[in-house]
């Protein structure tokens, strides 16, 4: 089964009622305005005290928890790339925009979005992209989704769209509601438009493999990381460090003659960020297996835990394939074991496969972090409208 | 912008005996410096915008954790407003105190506590100053990149309340990417860790919300840099044009080549002349517009981008092109812009200094619309620029012994800035709203987003007790200064009073 399928069955009773976006070229493009209706479906829904669920291409479904009898709000009418100037380095996009196609108008131009965001499907929106503020093995050089939005169109709780940030680069009037809307999964508003800051793609990049033990790999990584390289991407898989650069032709060539090494196929990188390596096999879809993502600190000691480990991000992203607690009854406690390892190396972990039981796939927050939490959700989603459950049960 | 705050306008205040205060706090906390006195207050009177002073109620120098949380939980329990103060050198009246309220300074909070040249992280007390994280990083081949012109006396603490930015922004980022956690203490005298060691945190982006927020969410007690690997090398162009427009285009045309200069400055003739006069780094005084650009990073490249960028210059039209020959030449032409502020302060009595963000594209009707201003009130306006991203500071000169130049010095900021609003811009690119730019903030913001801003504030502070009367106009405000959004012809919140 596809993570598409999984995403599936791991979604509602009743599917949403899905718009296909507009097949790819001038059309996308031009696209579509449907931020009245937008506007007008969360109105009747707060008259209504109604709930409603978020979606727009449905690939990252399985990211969260489910979202209980809500009325789905489909941001897919809601496309185009509404402004983009290569000079000024911004790209102002609807959310039902497609990702592919933001990112092949990108590409025309010499440019890209730096944190190379994972799609997990062909359908992928800007908007869910954004919602979800994954990134993909580029970030601990460049940054994240969050160091990359200048402004966000947002349509609050009483169905109005507001308008945060901006498309300059920098922009503190205000409180910065446009980063904040990043990774909060649709819980305090609809995100309708989002500016980014796009950069221009090196001119050299190169892919090696260097076949040596992970504790080796770290030294080296930690060394390396002391000196102004052009690595791009740091990845272990229990028996070789990939490494990527990128950067000018004189830097890439002199680093990569030093590092020696195999040359790699530049597409591990592309399925490493889709999760599509011969390490994820068997992770979605076989009964035995759990996937956890670990996010800790670079240097943090592998947390004591059974199952395959990939390590990407230098250190700082890890893979882990669990066999603890899979299908059987004590899963709760397994899950709560993982998330207590990673608290105590210095991080958290987030279950990527979904679970039976309902329970948040997100390390629990300290108790004064979730009290303020729950009061901004309060605050920004009063009636709780937008997506509610989908990061903690409690809100 | 009247600087006293108006209780009318800007929200009500409670009346707290001064010695009752005193009282309860010392109570609690015994050994906490408190100074009450007139003498002892003035020297906090005001923060870099020294127009503005008022003298505060008390003011706190704490130098533990425990004595800032109990110092809160007192002024939670009272009533009683908290301005935070770092260094003291911001630019937009973040840190003006409240007759009626508590200066808590953080000033004794100056301790680096530790730096991990593995991790390349460094964990500092937010009263470090800027400049003494990558003195301390440097023996291990670090620093820390935001560069605020000021970085030799602000503080790491009032760097994350203002989201500090610098000439290296455009390449290395705001203080919000090179921030990993921050430590805070709340209103109600609770601890918590936003964002972690760790590349993200579960839950919602509060270190991002954090990051520029005034002061007004809560009090940073500890803040968690990314160091960076130095640049092996750094070369800098200077280009000289004989026309604006054109020094502008070719700013655009280094960026849609690809490259990402560590820096990209302009400065306009008046700006260039000052600077020439003060700092003597070579400038040609004739030049309507110069540019700086620095490329940084590995010899190799930068040999290559510096080739790439001087073929650009030519063809945009660059009356000369220089590349500093050695690192000292390299130090003399940023010394003149470095020197900006201070040179054109030579040339008049006072200067004021504006901090509005454009689209590039914006750059030459932007900036004939401050010429066009600048001859309607008869005030010059030296043009100082972050070309590379949009951050442009025009610098007005006035004398404040001429009755009233400094309102009309005022008024014709506000105006550039609603200049920067209506061409896509910000009032604000790193120097804050603070006091100085809240009406301002009614011609960026309409009704309903200032309205989702209180909402945000009232989560952490319900009781507005964090410097309140910044950053945030309440719709009164707007409403009395009339520049606030008309939709359709109606105002908004028709049912509030008009003064």
């Amino acid at each position: 089964m596809s993570r598409k399928e999984i995403a599936m069955t791991h979604l509602q009773d009743q599917r949403p009622e899905y718009t296909p976006p507009n097949e790819s070229g001038p059309d996308a493009l031009a696209g579509r305005d449907d931020s009245e209706a937008l506007c007008e479906q969360v109105a009747r829904a707060q008259a209504e005290r109604a709930t409603l669920r978020i979606v727009g291409g449905n690939t990252k479904a399985f990211y969260g928890r489910r979202v209980e009898t809500a009325q789905a709000l489909s941001t897919t009418g809601h496309h185009g790339i509404v402004h983009y100037d290569p000079v000024e380095l911004v790209a102002t996009v609807r959310a039902g925009t497609r990702l592919r196609d933001l990112e092949r108008a990108l590409a025309d131009n010499g440019q890209r979005l730096a944190f190379e965001p994972p799609h997990f499907g062909e359908d992928a929106t800007v908007g869910g992209m954004v919602a979800a503020g994954l990134s993909g093995p580029r970030r601990p050089w460049v940054g994240a989704v969050r160091d990359f939005v200048l402004g966000v169109r947002v349509i609050t709780s009483d169905g109005k769209q507001l308008r945060f940030g901006g498309e300059v680069m920098k922009n503190v009037a205000g409180y910065d509601l446009s980063r904040l809307m990043v990774g909060a999964q649709g819980t305090l508003g609809v995100l309708t438009e989002v500016s980014f800051k796009v950069l221009p793609i090196p001119h050299a990049h190169a892919c090696l493999r260097l076949e040596l033990p992970l504790a080796e790999a770290f030294e080296r990584l930690t060394a390396w990381g002391r000196e102004p390289m052009p690595i791009t991407g740091a990845a272990h898989d229990g028996e070789a460090l990939h490494l990527r650069l990128e950067g000018g032709e004189g830097s890439v060539s002199a680093t990569r003659q030093r590092l020696g090494g195999e040359p790699e196929d530049s597409r591990f990188w592309a399925q490493l960020r889709e999760l599509q390596l011969p390490f994820f096999d068997g992770a979605f879809d076989d009964d035995a297996h759990v996937l956890w993502r670990l996010s800790l600190p670079a240097l943090a000691r592998t947390p004591a835990l059974e199952g395959d480990w990939l390590v990407d991000w230098a250190g700082a992203q890890r893979w882990l394939k669990s066999s603890e607690g899979r299908g059987f009854e004590d899963e709760p406690r397994a899950d709560a074991h993982i998330h207590e390892a990673a608290i105590a190396a210095g991080g958290h972990a987030t279950r990527f496969t979904s679970s039976a039981n309902g329970d948040s796939p997100f390390t629990p927050l300290p108790p004064v972090l979730a009290k303020y939490h729950r009061q901004l959700k309060q605050r920004l989603d009063p009636q709780a409208i937008f997506n509610p459950g989908r990061l903690y049960a409690e809100w | 912008m009247e600087l006293l705050y108006d209780e009318r306008i800007d929200g009500e205040i409670a009346d707290v005996d001064k010695s009752g205060l005193m009282a309860a706090i010392l109570a609690v906390a015994p050994r906490l410096t408190l100074l009450d006195r007139e003498e002892d207050l003035r020297p906090f009177e005001c923060d870099g915008l020294s127009a503005y002073r008022v003298l505060p109620m008390l003011v706190a120098m704490p130098t533990t954790l425990a004595e800032v949380e109990a110092l809160m939980r007192v002024c939670y329990e009272h009533a009683v407003p908290v301005v935070t103060r770092g260094a003291g050198t911001g630019l937009s009246g973040g840190a003006l105190p409240l007759e009626k309220g508590v200066l808590l300074v953080m000033s004794r909070f100056n301790q680096i506590l530790s730096v991990d040249a593995d991790a390349r992280l460094a964990r500092v007390q937010p009263g470090v100053r800027n400049l003494a994280i990558s003195e301390a990083a440097a023996p291990h081949g670090l620093y820390y990149a935001p560069d605020p012109s000021s970085q030799i006396a602000c503080s790491i603490g009032g760097n994350v309340a203002e989201n500090a930015g610098g000439v290296h922004c455009l390449k290395y980022g705001l203080t919000v990417h090179n921030v990993l956690s921050v430590e805070i203490i709340t209103i109600e005298g609770e601890r918590m860790t936003l964002g972690g060691e760790s590349l993200d945190t579960p839950g919602y982006d509060l270190l991002a919300l954090f990051m520029g927020s005034e002061g007004m969410l809560g009090v940073i007690t500890e803040v968690t840099v990314r160091l960076l690997p130095k640049p092996e090398v750094a070369k800098v162009l200077m280009a000289c044009f004989d026309d604006v427009e054109r020094a502008g285009k070719a700013v655009g045309d280094i960026i849609a080549a690809g490259c990402i200069p560590g820096g990209l400055e302009m400065m306009d003739n008046l700006a260039i002349r000052a600077a020439e006069d003060f700092v003597h780094a070579g400038y040609p005084v004739d030049a309507q517009a110069i540019l700086l650009c620095e490329l940084d990073g590995v010899e190799s490249d930068v040999q290559a981008d510096c080739e790439r960028v001087r073929q650009l210059l030519e063809t945009a039209g660059a009356t000369q092109i220089q590349l500093a020959r050695d690192d000292a030449e390299r130090q003399l032409f940023w010394a003149g812009r470095k020197a900006a502020f201070p040179a054109v302060g030579r040339m008049s009595p006072d200067y004021y200094c504006i901090d509005g963000t454009i689209p590039r594209r914006e750059l030459p009707r932007v900036l004939k619309g401050i010429n066009d201003l600048s001859a309607q009130y008869g005030l010059r306006v030296a043009n100082v620029f972050h070309a590379g991203d949009g951050n442009l500071h025009p610098l007005i000169l006035f004398d404040a012994n001429q009755p009233g130049e400094l309102e009309s010095t005022e008024a014709l900021g506000g105006k550039i800035l609603e200049l920067c609003v209506d061409a896509g811009g910000s009032i604000t690119g790193e120097h804050g709203v603070g006091r100085e730019k809240l009406n301002q903030m009614c011609t960026q913001f309409a009704a309903d987003e200032i309205t989702l801003f209180h909402a945000v504030k009232s989560a952490f502070d319900e009781r507005r007790l964090l410097n309140p009367g910044k950053n945030i106009p309440t719709l009164a405000r707007c409403a009395e200064f009339g520049a606030m959004h008309v939709h359709h012809g109606e105002l908004p919140h028709p049912e509030l009073p008009r003064f």
